[in-house]
């Protein structure tokens, strides 16, 4: 029984969706229980208070990538089914630094901003229709988007693949430069936060 | 139920969520052969109301068309749908829990109330634009494609914070 799973057949359409119910379940849940429901936690990663967002996200990342290199060497996942977003370079660049912006404005992301909501704060949900309209004006003027949406695409790209390195090495190199990243958030909250 | 009124109990350690939620994300991968997400279920809650509204400018836009499908299913019955929706239920329960699930807003000392919806509100518009041109948001991209090693989501991820941090200077008093 190999993975994926789903792509492989072996299970089908209504079962995926009780699965996802079951993932955002949790995922809900580890979101909340590390307080990235409350837009003030949230925000103070870029006053360098509190690095819980660089922290549990970062660990997330490596943790599922080590995961995935050991899947794909025991061969219970073939990682070239597992669907990869494609790489345009520069939407996703002008994308992150505009999302950035609007991050520290609205004080959440999306998938914390349900969080936030779902716990009762009246700003996330203000935020979540922020973001429905925010979808509806990008949907109405795509035509006009539609040319730099497109721009400098690059398909399906792998940072092994793009370096030429091998999967093994570049998920070391990753995990040495996360733990490198732990190390400073440490650093930097304890700084300030006896500062204030 | 006596854990609705009692003391907010501490966060737990990121490192240890970021452990927990780091599992999700394979077994999603493993299971699925996709990652998690939450930006693309609101868009097909958008891409579905909109058609509702005017069923041809949308069937002209290739943006809206990618969430609504060849038209024999709901939209809405979607994976990410699905996922979102437990998202809130997972997020709604743990807040309960810990006591910490109750009607609230999050703001700064230094703001009032309007004024921290009116910028919840346009900061979600901002994000949402960078969204969707970027292709996804922290879970479809950062998380899923960082995981992934995926070169696009790398570069997104970077930009998302230099974006943040060069703005954070801006409006400290919304927070600090």
């Amino acid at each position: 029984m190999n993975g994926p799973f789903f792509i492989n057949g072996w299970i089908g359409e209504e079962a995926s969706l009780i699965f996802a119910l079951f993932i955002g379940i949790t995922f809900g849940f580890f979101l909340e229980r590390a307080g990235l429901g409350s837009a003030k936690k949230l925000a103070a990663q870029f006053y360098g208070t509190d690095m819980t967002v660089f922290k549990m996200m970062f660990t997330a990342i490596i943790t599922a990538m080590i995961g995935l290199f050991w899947f794909n060497q025991f061969g219970w996942l073939n990682l070239e089914l597992v669907y990869l977003t494609p790489t345009f370079i520069a939407p996703q660049i002008i994308g992150g630094l505009v999302f950035g912006v609007g991050f520290i404005v609205g004080g959440y992301c999306p998938g914390t901003s349900c969080v936030a909501g779902a716990t009762g704060s009246l700003d996330g949900w203000m935020n979540v229709l922020g973001m429905l309209t925010g979808i509806l004006v990008f949907g109405e003027f795509y035509p006009l988007l539609e040319s730099f949406y497109n721009a400098t695409p690059m398909g399906e790209l792998t940072l092994t693949d793009y370096f030429n390195i091998p999967f093994g090495v570049m998920v070391f190199i990753l995990v040495m430069v996360a733990l490198a990243g732990f190390w400073a958030s440490e650093k930097i909250e304890t700084r300030l936060s006896s500062k204030n | 139920m006596p854990f609705l009124s009692k003391e907010a109990e501490p966060y737990w350690n990121p490192y240890l969520s970021g452990i927990g939620l780091g599992l999700v994300l394979l077994l999603t991968f493993l299971v699925m052969g996709r990652g998690i997400g939450a930006s693309g279920a609101m868009t097909s809650v958008v891409a579905t109301t909109a058609s509702v509204i005017s069923p041809h400018t949308t069937a002209a836009n290739d943006f809206y068309q990618g969430y609504l499908g060849d038209g024999t299913v709901s939209p809405l019955k979607d994976w990410l749908v699905f996922e979102v929706l437990g998202v809130l239920i997972g997020g709604f329960l743990s807040g309960l829990f810990a006591g910490r699930t109750r009607i609230k807003i999050e703001k700064g000392a230094a703001i009032t109330t309007n004024r921290r919806f009116q910028y919840a509100f346009i900061g979600g518009m901002i994000m949402a634009f960078g969204t969707k041109l970027a292709r996804g948001c922290t879970s479809g991209q950062a998380l899923t494609g960082g995981a992934l090693m995926n070169v696009g989501s790398w570069l997104f991820m970077i930009s998302l914070f230099a974006g943040a941090y060069a703005t954070a200077w801006f409006v400290r008093r919304l927070w600090v």
